[in-house]
C-alpha cells in the first residue's frame, strides 16, 4: 500500500514535469535516484565493478529517463516504466563494460575507501565532459549544474533568450548521454 | 560530474518531450503518402482494375495486406515503450499466415492441379520482389526516425515490426497493380518480399534503434 501511494506521487510529479514544472521534476529525480543507485551498486558488485562505475550507471539511467520520458504512457503507472528503463540501461551498460569484468583487486579495495576518492574522479570527469561540449552548451552546463544558476539568469548573463538556453541545454543533455555510451564502449 | 549537479541540469530542461504515439502516427501517414505518390507516378492501377475489384481473389489480396498493415501498426507504439515490448498482442500477427494458408487450401481445392504451377509462378514474380521492398523504403525511413524517439526493449524486434508495417503499405499498393491474384502467388511471392523487408528491418533496428 505504501508503495502504491509513493508511486502515485511519483507519477503525479512526472506529469507535472512533462507539463513544464521544473520543481516537481527535481523532486521526482531526487526521489528515484536512491533506488536507481541501490540497483546499480548491486549489479556492479555482482560484476566486480567499482562503486564509482555504479554512479556512472546511475547518471546514464537518469539521462535515459529524461530523454525518453515521452515513451511513458501517462495513463499507466510510472514504476514499471522506470524499472524497465533501469533494467535496459544496466544490462546495456554492464555488457558494454563487460569485457572489463576482471577488475584488479586494488581497484576493488580502492572503491571501498572513502567518498573522497569518488569525488576526485568526479572532478576529472566533469572537466572531460565539459571539454567535449561546444561553447554555448559548455557555459550553460557549467552555470546551471555547478554554479546552480537558473535558466533565466544564465540567459541574462549570456545575452541569450531563455528559449535558446533551453534548446542548448537539451542538446547538451543529448550529447552527455552519447558521451556516456561512447565512454562505456571505450572501456569495453 | 556529481549526480546532484546532473539532476539540477536535467530538471531545468522542461521542454515537452516528443510523444511517441503521435510521432509514429505522423510517420505512418507521411510514409504511406510518399509511397502512394511514388506508386501512382511510376506504376498506377492495373488496366482492368474496375473488373478485378469484383473478383474474390483480388479482394482477398487486400484483406491480407491490410491485415498485415493494421496489426503491425497497432504494435508499433508498444514496441518503443519500455516494459511493454513483448506483449501477447504480437501473436495477432499469426493471423496473416493463417489467412494465407486457408486461402491456399481453398485455391488448391477449386483449381485443377494442372493450373497450380501457372498460378504459382504467375506473370511477374520478379516485379513483385522488387516493387514491395522499394515501396517499403519510405514508410520504413519515416517510422525509424519516429522510433528513434522511443526506447525499445528489443531494438531488432522493433525494427522488424516497423518493417512489417511498411511492407503492409507497400504490398497494399502493389496489389492494385499486380496482375496475379491467385493466393498461391500471394503466399509465395508477397511473403518472400515481405520477409526480405523484415530481415532488413531487424538488422537496421539493431543498428539504428539502440538508445
Amino acid at each position: 500500500m505504501k508503495n502504491l501511494a509513493r508511486e502515485e506521487e511519483w507519477a503525479s510529479w512526472m506529469r507535472s514535469a512533462m507539463a513544464g514544472d521544473s520543481k516537481a521534476y527535481h523532486k521526482l529525480l531526487n526521489a528515484i535516484t536512491p533506488y536507481i543507485r541501490v540497483m546499480a551498486r548491486k549489479r556492479c558488485e555482482q560484476f566486480g565493478a567499482p562503486a564509482s562505475e555504479a554512479e556512472d550507471v546511475v547518471q546514464e539511467v537518469l539521462l535515459a529517463i529524461h530523454l525518453k520520458r515521452g515513451t511513458w504512457d501517462i495513463a499507466r503507472p510510472l514504476g514499471p516504466w522506470i524499472s524497465a528503463i533501469v533494467r535496459n540501461k544496466l544490462i546495456d551498460s554492464l555488457r558494454r563494460r563487460g569485457r572489463n569484468i576482471n577488475v584488479p583487486l586494488e581497484d576493488v579495495i580502492a572503491s571501498l575507501e572513502s567518498d573522497e576518492r569518488v569525488s576526485v574522479s568526479d572532478r576529472i570527469d566533469i572537466e572531460r565532459i565539459l571539454g567535449r561540449l561546444k561553447d554555448p552548451q559548455r557555459t550553460i552546463v557549467r552555470s546551471i549544474s555547478i554554479e546552480g544558476v537558473s535558466v533565466r539568469q544564465t540567459a541574462e548573463q549570456l545575452k541569450m533568450t531563455e528559449v535558446a538556453v533551453r534548446v542548448s541545454l537539451h542538446r547538451a543533455l543529448k550529447a552527455l548521454a552519447a558521451f556516456y555510451s561512447e565512454r562505456a564502449n571505450e572501456n569495453g | 560530474m556529481r549526480t546532484d549537479d546532473l539532476i539540477n541540469l536535467i530538471a531545468q530542461d522542461t521542454r515537452p518531450p516528443v510523444e511517441v504515439s503521435k510521432a509514429l502516427l505522423l510517420a505512418l501517414v507521411m510514409g504511406a503518402a510518399t509511397s502512394c505518390v511514388l506508386f501512382f507516378a511510376v506504376l498506377g492501377f492495373r488496366p482492368d482494375v474496375a473488373d478485378a475489384i469484383e473478383t474474390g481473389r483480388f479482394a482477398f489480396k487486400f484483406l491480407v495486406t491490410l491485415s498485415l498493415f493494421s496489426i503491425a501498426s497497432s504494435l508499433l507504439s508498444a514496441m518503443v515503450r519500455p516494459g511493454q515490448g513483448a506483449t501477447a498482442r504480437r501473436w495477432l500477427l499469426l493471423l496473416v499466415p493463417i489467412l494465407l494458408l486457408g486461402a491456399v487450401i481453398v485455391e488448391l481445392i477449386v483449381t485443377p492441379s494442372g493450373l497450380w504451377g501457372v498460378r504459382l509462378i504467375g506473370s511477374n514474380a520478379v516485379h513483385c520482389l522488387i516493387v514491395i521492398p522499394l515501396l517499403s523504403f519510405f514508410p520504413g525511413v519515416f517510422l525509424f526516425r519516429a522510433m528513434r524517439n522511443g526506447a525499445p526493449d528489443n531494438p531488432g524486434q522493433a525494427g522488424a515490426i516497423a518493417a512489417l508495417a511498411s511492407a503492409g503499405i507497400a504490398a497494399t499498393l502493389y496489389a492494385s497493380n499486380c496482375p496475379d491474384d491467385s493466393p498461391l502467388f500471394v503466399a509465395i511471392w508477397y511473403s518472400a518480399a515481405t520477409l526480405a523487408v523484415v530481415a532488413i528491418g531487424y538488422f537496421a533496428g539493431l543498428r539504428f534503434l539502440r538508445w
